[in-house]
C-alpha cells in the first residue's frame, strides 16, 4: 500500500485526475442546464458515444481536429433536439425515452464503427498546451497546466454555466421553467423555447464530451468505449445539487477516485482489479444515497408542461 | 369583452357573455364555481382564445395567442394559485421574462429600486431580495401584485384574492386596490363572498352557469340580491341553530407536536377537546397548520409528542383504519387526492373504506348486487348528481364530489367527524346542503371537529371557535359573542385574552 502514496504516484494521480474529470464535466454541466430547466435527459451516455464516433471518424478522414469537435456538437446538439421533441412536445415519460435515446446511440454508433472503419483505428489528438508561468509552478505546476484545448475548455465551462445560471435573464428563465413553468408561462416566457434550447445545448456538450475522449484523452474509438460514463454524469447533477460548482466538485472526486484505481492496477497493489474497477460505481450509488439533497432539485424536473393544468 | 362564446369538450362555458371596465372602477365577477369566472378572465390573459367574440382594449380590438400578448396590451392577472417561482427572490419573480436594462446580464439592484418605489406608493411592503418561499402569503399576494405594476398594467384582474387573506389582511388589500383604482387603475375583482363585493365594487357583474345574469350598480344591490342572482334561487344566508346540548368528550386532543414537510414543527403544544353533539371549528388562515394537525387526527402523520384519545380510547399511533373502527370519519382537505380515487367510479368510491366486510364482500368477493344498492341509497340520500354510478368520479362536479365522500363517511354514523375545508371550491347550493347535512349530525349527538380558513363558514356552523396560528392554539370563544376583529386579531397572532 505504502508505494502508492510516493510522491511520482500521487503526481501522477492529480494528473490523471485532472485529465479524467474533463468527459464527466462537459456531460455533467450540459446535462445540469438541461435538468434545470425542467428536463431529465438519460440519454446522455448514447449521445457520448454518437459524439466520441463522430469526431473521431471526421478527424481520422480529414485529419482536422477542430472539424471533428464540431462534428461531435452537432451530432449531440441534433440528438439533443430528437430528445426535446420526444419529451417536451410528444411529452414522453423522460426517464423511459432517455434510456431509448442512449440504446439508440449505442446501436448506431457500434453499427458505424463496424461499417466505416472496419477496425480499431487511432490518430494523434489535441496535443498538450504548456501554459507558461503556471506550468513551471513547483511540483504541481507540470501536472495541472500542460493539457489539451478541451481539457481546459472543459474547467472554464463551469464558471460560464454559473453565470449564465445566475447572471443572465437567460438564466432566470431557465431557473424560473425548471421550479414553475406555469408562473414563467404566465409571464409570456416560452417553456418551450427554453427546454429546447437547453436540452440541445446539454446535447451539444454531451457530444463534446464523447470528442473529449476520442480525440483528445484516448485518441481511439471502440464499441461502448464510455462505458458508463454519461450515467455517472446524470449522477453526478445530482450529486453537484444542479449546481456548476457542485458538479465540480463531483467530476473531481470521482476522476481522482478513476485515477487512484488506475494507478492501484498499474502498481500491481494487492486489491483484485476487480475491485478496483468497480470503485467509481460503488461510489456513484453511496453519493447518490447521501448527498442528495432533494430540496435543491428543480420543482419541475421530468414534469411535461401543458398549458392550463393546475 | 363583447359577446364572448367558449366551449370545452361537452360544456359551454362562456355563453355570450359581454363585459366591461372603465379606467379608475373596482368591477366586481360574481358567480358560483363553475359559473365561467374564470375562463373568461383566462380569455382576457390570452391564455384560452375565445371560440368567438371580441376583446376590446382602449377602443382597439385585440386578439391574443399568449399571456405576452396581454402584458403587452396592459393586462395583468393575479392569480388564485399564485403564480410565483419559490425559489427565486421576489426581484427575480418580478424581472422573470423582462428585458433588463443591461443586455443580457441581471439588473437586479435596478428592479429592487423600482420595486421599492411602487411599493411605497401603493402600501405594498415586502423585501426585493427575499427568498418567495419564505414569505407569508399575504406578502406572496403583494409580489403578484408588484409584479402587475411593475409590467405597467392599467387593467388588473384579481381573482378570489381574499381567499388566503385574514379579515385585517383582506382590509389592507383593500385600501391598495382603492388607491390603485383611484390612480386611474381599471380593477377587475372576481369573488363569490357578498360583502367584499358590496364592500369594493363600484358595479358588479353576475354570472350564472355560463351566461350573463346582469351588470348592476353595486350601491343599488344587498346581499340578498346578489345571493339570488348568483344562485338562481331564494338561499338562506343564516341557519337556524337550536342551541347545543354538548354530552361527553369524544375527542381529545392534548399537547401535540408534529413536523411538517419542511422538517420543523407545524403543530406545536396544540390542546383542544371536543364533546358530543358539538361543532367545534378551527379558524386559521392557510398554512398555519391546520392541514397537519387533520393528517395526524386522522393517522396519516406521525406526531412527535403529546396524545389523541378518541372516544376515550388512545390512538395517538393509530393507523387510519384503526380509528374508523373507533367510531371516526374524515372528509379530507384534497378530495382529489385523498378523498376519492378519480378514475375510479361513483360505485367503486362509495365503497372504498367498507369494501372489506359484509354486507358488501364475502370471503373475499364482491357482491356488487349490495353495492350497487347501496351507491344508488347514497346516491338518493345525498342527491349527488351523477349520470350513472358507474361514471368515474373525476367526471363529477366539485359539489358532487364533496357530496359523494360526504355520504360514504356520514353513512357510517361515526360519533367523530374531522372535517378539513368541507366546502373548499364547492358551490353554493351544495355548501348549504353539505352545512345542512353537518347540523344534523350535531343534532344526532355526533362530535364535529370543522377545520376551515372560510371564516364566514366558520361562524355560521360552529359553537366553539379556536383559532390556530404558526401551529399553536391562539385560543377557543365561545362562537356567539365572538366578532370577526377579534377573531381576525387570533388568526394573525394575537393570543386570546381569558
Amino acid at each position: 500500500m505504502s508505494e502508492l502514496f510516493t510522491l511520482p504516484v500521487l503526481l501522477g494521480i492529480l494528473y490523471s485526475g485532472i485529465r479524467l474529470a474533463t468527459p464527466y464535466l462537459y456531460a455533467a454541466i450540459g446535462e445540469a442546464l438541461s435538468q434545470r430547466a425542467g428536463v431529465l435527459n438519460l440519454g446522455v451516455e448514447g449521445i457520448m458515444l454518437m459524439g466520441a464516433y463522430a469526431a473521431f471518424f471526421v478527424a481520422w478522414r480529414t485529419e482536422n481536429l477542430w472539424l471533428g469537435l464540431g462534428a461531435a456538437a452537432l451530432v449531440g446538439a441534433a440528438m439533443g433536439l430528437m430528445m426535446a421533441y420526444i419529451s417536451v412536445t410528444l411529452r414522453a415519460v423522460q426517464g423511459i425515452s432517455g434510456i431509448g435515446l442512449h440504446l439508440f446511440g449505442l446501436g448506431l454508433s457500434t453499427l458505424l464503427f463496424k461499417t466505416t472503419m472496419g477496425g480499431v483505428q487511432s490518430i494523434s489528438g489535441f496535443k498538450p498546451i504548456r501554459i507558461p508561468i503556471l506550468a513551471d509552478i513547483p511540483l504541481i505546476g507540470e501536472q495541472m497546466f500542460n493539457h489539451s484545448i478541451l481539457v481546459y475548455l472543459a474547467f472554464l465551462l463551469v464558471p460560464v454555466a454559473h453565470w449564465v445560471l445566475n447572471g443572465t435573464t437567460l438564466g432566470l428563465k431557465i431557473r424560473a421553467v425548471g421550479q414553475n413553468p406555469a408562473a414563467a408561462d404566465s409571464l409570456g416566457v416560452s417553456v418551450m423555447k427554453i427546454r429546447y434550447l437547453m436540452v440541445s445545448v446539454g446535447g451539444m456538450f454531451a457530444g463534446i464530451a464523447g470528442a473529449s475522449l476520442s480525440i483528445a484523452l484516448i485518441n481511439l474509438f471502440q464499441e461502448n468505449m464510455t462505458n458508463g460514463q454519461g450515467f455517472i454524469a446524470v449522477a453526478l447533477v445530482y450529486f453537484g445539487g444542479w449546481k456548476p460548482w457542485g458538479v465540480l466538485g463531483g467530476a473531481l472526486l470521482f476522476s481522482f477516485v478513476q485515477a487512484l484505481q488506475l494507478w492501484i492496477q498499474v502498481k500491481d497493489i494487492n486489491i483484485p482489479s476487480d475491485i478496483a474497477v468497480m470503485m467509481p460505481y460503488l461510489l456513484t450509488i453511496l453519493a447518490l444515497t447521501f448527498a442528495v439533497r432533494r430540496s435543491d432539485q428543480p420543482a419541475a424536473l421530468t414534469k411535461p408542461f401543458e398549458r392550463g393544468e393546475a | 369583452m363583447v359577446d364572448i362564446v367558449k366551449r370545452f369538450p361537452g360544456v359551454l362555458a362562456n355563453d355570450g357573455v359581454s363585459f366591461d371596465v372603465r379606467a379608475g372602477e373596482v368591477h366586481a365577477l360574481l358567480g358560483e364555481n363553475g359559473a365561467g369566472k374564470s375562463t373568461l378572465m383566462r380569455q382576457l390573459y390570452g391564455l384560452y382564445r375565445p371560440d368567438s367574440g371580441q376583446i376590446i382594449i382602449d377602443g382597439q380590438p385585440r386578439v391574443f395567442h399568449s399571456p405576452s400578448d396581454a402584458i403587452k396590451a396592459g393586462v395583468g392577472m393575479i392569480h388564485q394559485h399564485f403564480m410565483l417561482v419559490s425559489s427565486l427572490t421576489v426581484a427575480e419573480n418580478v424581472a422573470l421574462g423582462l428585458p433588463s436594462s443591461r443586455g443580457a446580464r441581471l439588473d437586479l439592484d435596478r428592479v429592487a429600486e423600482r420595486i421599492r418605489a411602487l411599493a411605497e406608493r401603493y402600501g405594498l411592503k415586502v423585501d426585493p431580495s427575499a427568498v418567495v418561499w419564505q414569505l407569508s402569503v399575504g406578502e406572496q399576494q403583494r409580489v403578484e401584485i408588484l409584479k402587475a405594476l411593475y409590467r405597467g398594467a392599467s387593467l388588473l384582474v384579481l381573482d378570489e384574492p381574499t381567499a388566503v387573506l385574514t379579515p385585517q389582511e383582506a382590509e389592507e388589500l383593500f385600501v391598495t386596490l382603492r388607491q390603485m383604482a383611484a390612480d386611474g387603475h381599471a380593477l377587475i375583482f372576481i369573488s363569490h363572498k357578498l360583502h367584499e363585493v358590496l364592500a369594493l365594487s363600484n358595479r358588479v357583474t353576475v354570472l350564472r352557469d355560463g351566461r350573463m345574469v346582469g351588470t348592476y350598480p353595486t350601491t343599488e344591490m344587498t346581499r340578498a340580491d346578489l345571493a339570488r342572482l348568483m344562485v338562481g334561487r331564494e338561499v338562506l344566508l343564516q341557519y337556524d341553530r337550536p342551541p347545543a346540548k354538548p354530552g361527553e368528550e369524544r375527542l381529545k386532543i392534548d399537547g401535540l407536536w408534529t413536523v411538517g414537510d419542511r422538517g420543523t414543527d407545524a403543530v406545536r403544544d396544540f390542546t383542544l377537546s371536543v364533546r358530543a353533539g358539538e361543532i367545534v371549528g378551527l379558524a386559521g388562515v392557510s398554512g398555519n397548520g391546520q392541514r397537519e394537525l387533520a393528517e395526524v387526527l386522522t393517522g396519516l402523520r406521525k406526531p412527535s409528542k403529546g396524545a389523541v384519545t378518541l372516544n376515550g380510547k388512545d390512538v395517538t399511533h393509530a393507523s387510519p383504519a384503526e380509528r374508523i373502527a373507533a367510531g371516526q370519519c374524515a372528509i379530507p382537505e384534497e378530495r382529489m387526492r385523498t378523498g376519492v380515487i378519480k378514475d375510479f367510479s361513483v360505485l367503486e368510491n362509495a365503497i372504498l373504506c367498507d369494501h372489506g366486510h359484509a354486507p358488501y364482500s364475502h370471503q373475499t368477493l364482491l357482491d356488487f348486487k349490495t353495492i350497487a344498492a347501496h351507491t344508488q341509497q347514497l346516491i338518493a340520500d345525498y342527491a349527488v348528481k351523477t349520470p350513472t354510478a358507474d361514471t368515474p368520479v373525476k367526471n363529477l362536479s366539485g359539489g358532487n364530489i364533496q357530496k359523494l365522500i360526504l355520504a360514504r363517511e356520514l353513512c357510517r354514523k361515526p360519533t367523530v367527524v374531522i372535517a378539513a375545508q368541507p366546502t373548499r371550491g364547492v358551490d353554493i347550493g351544495a355548501s348549504e346542503y353539505i352545512h345542512h347535512r353537518l347540523l344534523e349530525q350535531r343534532a344526532s349527538g355526533t362530535a364535529t371537529l370543522l377545520i376551515s380558513e372560510d371564516l364566514d363558514e366558520i361562524r355560521a356552523l360552529s359553537d366553539r371557535i379556536a383559532v390556530i396560528f404558526e401551529g399553536r392554539l391562539m385560543g377557543v370563544v365561545d362562537a356567539a359573542t365572538a366578532t370577526a376583529e377579534s377573531l381576525g386579531l387570533m388568526m394573525a397572532g394575537t393570543r386570546h385574552a381569558d
